[in-house]
């Protein structure tokens, strides 16, 4: 697993690190909750067939600037604004947990912006009778088995690495907490059901056979509001972040859907 | 020394396997434990209480904000305030407050506290505090990753509501209005006192100096454990170029007085015990909602724990725990609780002794005290607050002589004073 070529692009005067790998057509990602604090297997995978592009949002690792915005507008700015930067407007596009809500505003509300589009268990949505999880109240110790099937491959991604500033590494993960919090408290319900009908681009969703936090019955409510519908790939042994616990299984899966 | 009478309204008959059946006095407490029969006895017996302490000559009764809590009873403090006003002349009144960020328009808070100063002629005291993450951002569903911001917004609108005198256009952030024009306006000019709860962050102590607040470490955990914060903060005061006047500061105490120590331990163990067990039993699920605690404190408490870490490999292991676990690991049984010092217990020469030292090391001059606490009852917070105003508020009284209070409520002169029904005492009188 070799190292992404890292560059930074200003949001709102704000640094957001973008990484880069691979040759090939173009293939953006956007990180789930916690962000991405290192590059992982499943970048790779994607970078085995395509240039993989991936900006991290304003508050996630490698970014800040996520307290100067204040409503769901600003943060749908932004991220477009990212995405233009970081050089990915026109391009395939792909999300997890968190980052996947972006992908489904993105491509429905700029939809020439985007070429196919892949979400992995993607926020915005609650249902009273089928709830997604309260990921912002639990236990530490408890957060690693709650977003992957294997809380050990979460707890490896959080760790810090030898030589990282043991004040600073622990903020940042702390941060990327807030920033999904500033989007999406207290439910994660951004009404993003009312903007899905919007959406054009051909649609991959997948979910974790064993996510704990979005609920399955989500993917059939996406996929019945866009107009063309959507794919939906179950990914066995994983959980909500599913790219963390399956990398090449969801990789080939998003890999088949873009062509 | 000014002494307030602090009640937070504990629900008095939570179960005693509480803390084994049940994960949390807060947030998610089960409706199933609330008896709203019970209830009216218990708001009853706390408002009847709070008056007592006003007559024993306490300088002010204090209530506060809560939400989904077993331990207190007052969402809305400004309701308790009012039935306050109405019953006492000479005390002040805190309130200690309302989270300012919680109410839409935040002027609400302008209104209403200045409907108490109007109707208690000028005795108000006006806390706003930020609100735990347990009230604010999972009770009430609070952002917390804007709930300072908006904080601070809502302390600026409201303050602008009450010193501006015409109407005027607010274009905050999250706060518009047109029509700012509150209408009564503060007896208090030009407003009432502020006073800012809070706990070990630099950030408020700096805001709260910087515009001559007064700040209140609210701890349940004794002086002895709050060394290092009221340490810290008037070694930040000395920075900002602030005196050490005492009365900027504030602290709560758990207080049990009675003829001697053995007799106030026998009479104060079980509703310490219910406090510190059943009262704080709070799931640390709810302990650290991100986006609460400011960089900047996380930051200020990483590093002494790297430090202390790095102390601890030469001196064994650290006994300090992250903030959000602190709830966890409290002393629950009588020993504990006064070893670890949480409670001055004792008899009037104890507890003078100690709260004498309380003021000295801590330099706090605005003492508030936690004198009913748990499941105690009226009988006996009657009982410990009577004690303490004969035994122990006379010495105390005259500490702190040579500074000026210029945090305390203005009231009106008595002579301008609305005359109050002489319902004192008459009804119960003539039932009994």
């Amino acid at each position: 697993m070799s190292e992404p070529t890292t560059t930074t692009v200003d949001v709102n005067g704000h640094p957001c690190r973008v990484w880069t790998k691979g040759s090939g057509p173009k293939i953006g990602f956007l990180a789930g909750f916690g962000g991405l604090p290192r590059w992982i297997p499943f970048l790779d995978h994607l970078a085995e067939s395509r240039t993989v592009v991936v900006p991290s949002m304003p508050g996630f690792p490698g970014a800040t600037g996520h307290n100067i915005l204040d409503t769901h507008l600003d943060w749908l700015v932004a991220t477009r604004t990212l995405l233009e930067k970081a050089g990915l407007d026109g391009a395939d596009l792909a999300g997890s947990s968190v980052g996947a809500s972006f992908v489904a505003e993105i491509a429905a509300l700029w939809p020439q912006s985007v070429r196919r589009i892949a979400m992995i268990a993607p926020f915005g949505l609650f249902d009273e009778k089928d709830p997604a999880t309260d990921v912002w109240a639990q236990r530490a110790e408890d957060v690693p088995g709650l977003l992957c099937a294997n809380g050990e491959i979460y707890k490896e991604m959080k760790a810090m690495p030898a030589g990282a500033n043991s004040v600073e590494w622990p903020i940042e993960q702390t941060r990327a907490a807030e920033a999904a919090a500033r989007i999406f408290w207290p439910l994660g319900n951004t009404k993003l059901e009312r903007r899905l009908p919007l959406i054009t681009a051909p649609t991959l969703l997948i979910w974790g056979e064993a996510d704990r936090v979005m609920p399955r019955s989500y993917a059939d409510r996406i996929a019945k509001a866009i107009p063309a519908g959507a794919k939906i790939t179950t990914i066995v042994g994983a959980g909500h972040l599913a790219e963390l616990d399956q990398p090449e299984a969801v990789a080939k899966a998003v890999l088949g859907h873009m062509g | 020394m000014k002494m307030l009478w602090f009640h937070l309204m504990p629900y008095t008959e939570l179960p005693n396997d509480f803390k084994e059946k049940h994960p949390s006095v807060w947030v998610d407490i089960h409706s199933s434990l609330f008896d709203p029969k019970r209830a009216h006895h218990m708001y009853n017996d706390f408002l009847d209480e709070l008056e007592y302490a006003a007559e024993c000559g306490y300088d002010a009764i204090c209530c506060n904000e809560h939400h989904s809590n077993g331990y207190g009873l007052m969402p809305s403090p400004n309701l308790i305030a009012t039935a306050l006003a109405r019953r006492t002349t000479d005390t002040a009144i805190c309130v200690m407050g309302n989270s300012l960020a919680l109410y839409n328009p935040p002027t609400r808070v302008a209104e209403e506290f200045a409907m108490i100063d109007c109707i208690s002629g000028g005795r108000l005291i006006a806390g706003f505090p930020v609100g735990t993450p347990m009230d604010t951002t999972y009770a009430y569903g609070a952002n917390p990753s804007q709930l300072r911001e908006r904080y601070n917004e809502a302390h600026d609108l409201v303050m602008r509501a009450w010193q501006e005198k015409d109407t005027f256009a607010f274009n905050g952030r999250f706060n518009q209005q047109r029509y700012v024009n509150i209408w009564p306006r503060p007896i208090q000019e030009p407003h009432p006192p502020i006073w800012i709860p809070g706990a070990g962050s630099v950030e408020t102590w700096r805001w709260a100096a910087e515009r001559d607040y007064v700040f209140c470490y609210l701890s349940y955990y004794g002086y002895k454990m709050a060394q290092n914060v009221m340490k810290g903060f008037w070694a930040e005061m000395d920075r900002l170029g602030k005196d050490r006047n005492p009365y900027r500061a504030g602290f709560a105490q758990v207080v049990g007085v009675a003829e001697s120590r053995q007799q106030a331990m026998d009479l104060y163990s079980e509703p310490a015990e219910y406090f510190y067990g059943r009262c704080l039993h709070v799931d640390p699920r709810f302990a650290a909602p991100p986006g609460y605690t400011t960089e900047a404190t996380q930051r200020a408490g990483l590093e002494s724990q790297v430090k202390m870490a790095a102390d601890a490999s030469k001196a064994g292991p650290s006994t300090q725990a992250p903030s959000a676990m602190k709830m966890q690991m409290l002393a629950r049984d009588m020993k504990g609780i006064v070893d670890n010092g949480y409670v001055i217990v004792g008899s009037p020469d104890d507890v003078t002794d100690q709260l004498m030292e309380l003021a000295k090391t801590l330099n706090i001059g605005q003492l508030m005290l936690l004198m009913q606490f748990g499941n105690m009852s009226k009988d006996l917070t009657k009982y410990n607050t009577r004690v303490f105003a004969e035994k122990v508020m006379p010495r105390l009284k005259p500490l702190f002589a040579e500074w000026e209070n210029k945090w305390w409520p203005k009231p009106l002169k008595m002579a301008e004073r609305a005359s109050l029904p002489a319902f004192a005492g008459s009804a119960p009188a003539a039932a009994e």
